[in-house]
């Protein structure tokens, strides 16, 4: 139980970042429904987000990002609000058309 | 094998203690939505993965940053998604199965995205561990050995109003570590920097214009959804390209 008494540096938290975006990379690729493909956008997003919030703080190092990490992790917070609402509008429409949400059957602007 | 006594003896560092059980439940949990084929459990392990990241961005100190991940993120997108999946359900316990191909190659692809980063995280030295609670540990026993030496010098039993005044936010600082302020966030957002004053020169505005850009494209991308979005006339009308 040694690790448990030492600090925390910044690795740990990227590390759990780039666990996050790696993940989502994965769920990306695997999922064939619309929306398992949001759900790994919302990951990869969090796990930047893990890291922006990680480099701004004082716990880890003394030339830290400050406001800016926090400023940019917002930004991308309220990006992903907007980027979720304007995808979930495309998979309805698309489920309106199709009936379906899968997105192997979204081929119809093959050339 | 480890006993209690000793354990409890140890010096446990709780910030440590969280961050790993925090980290353990976000990556866990994301893992999970990974592997399942339903997609509603795929939206309820994401809540959860997300409300466990809002618990690591507060133990990095940026609580404002954390609370708006619980309240947009968890309270806004995740309820979003969640009303996707119940309007495109086409029946009850659906499940897309992935092929074996695509399991292989998403795997080779992320697990060496993650070898490479875990790597590079790693590979700075001064990053892998903080010395900010030793430093901010020696500050406070150097401030209270000052004191009781003045005291000792003066033949005082209390302190003076000065000098508790020098120790009162070193303990506060060891108490409740060193939060970035909400007002802080507010005026850097337009364009007023607390933290770094030296920014502060005519013709700054700081995020004062990224906030106006993001401002608007939330309203144009919230019109554009509600268009996008709205239910169209099952009856073909005769007058061709009509409105709705």
């Amino acid at each position: 139980m040694d690790f448990l008494t030492e600090p925390v540096g910044l690795s740990h938290f990227l590390a759990v970042g780039a666990f996050l975006f790696a993940t989502g990379v994965v769920c990306m690729a695997t999922k064939r429904n619309t929306l398992g493909v949001l759900m790994g956008v919302e990951l990869v997003l969090n796990g930047a987000n893990v890291n922006f919030v990680a480099f701004a703080s004082p716990y880890f190092r003394e030339e830290n990002l400050g406001l800016e990490g926090s400023l940019l992790a917002l930004f991308v917070i309220v990006l992903a609000a907007a980027e979720a609402a304007v995808a979930l509008a495309i998979a309805l429409n698309y489920y309106n058309n199709h009936s379906t949400i899968d997105v192997d059957k979204a081929n119809e602007l093959k050339g | 094998m480890m006993n209690l006594p000793l354990l409890l003896a140890a010096e446990i560092n709780w910030h440590t203690v969280f961050f790993y059980l925090v980290a353990f439940a976000a990556c866990g949990f994301a893992l999970a939505m990974v592997v399942s084929n339903n997609v509603v459990r795929m939206a309820f392990f994401l809540v959860i993965s997300l409300a466990a990241t809002s618990g690591l961005i507060f133990l990095t100190g940026a609580h404002f940053v954390g609370a708006m991940q619980l309240m947009i993120y968890v309270g806004g997108t995740v309820v979003l998604l969640i009303f996707g999946v119940m309007l495109t359900a086409q029946q009850a316990f659906i499940s897309m199965k992935t092929k074996a191909g695509d399991w292989i190659l998403a795997l080779i692809v992320g697990g060496s995205l993650l070898a490479l980063l875990t790597q590079i995280a790693f590979s700075v030295p001064s990053w892998r561990t903080s010395d900010y609670q030793a430093r901010l540990r020696a500050e406070v026993t150097a401030a209270e050995e000052e004191i009781i030496a003045a005291m000792a010098a003066d033949n005082r039993t209390e302190m003076t109003p000065a000098e508790e005044a020098k120790l009162r936010p070193l303990l506060a600082k060891v108490k409740y570590g060193q939060p970035e302020l909400t007002s802080q966030v507010g005026l850097g957002l337009v364009g007023v920097r607390a933290d770094k004053p030296e920014l502060d020169s005519p013709g700054y505005v700081g995020y004062l214009l990224p906030f106006e850009i993001v401002s608007v494209h939330l309203l144009v991308v919230l019109v554009g959804a509600a268009y996008l979005a709205r239910s169209k006339r099952s009856v073909p009308s005769a007058a061709g390209e009509g409105g709705n």
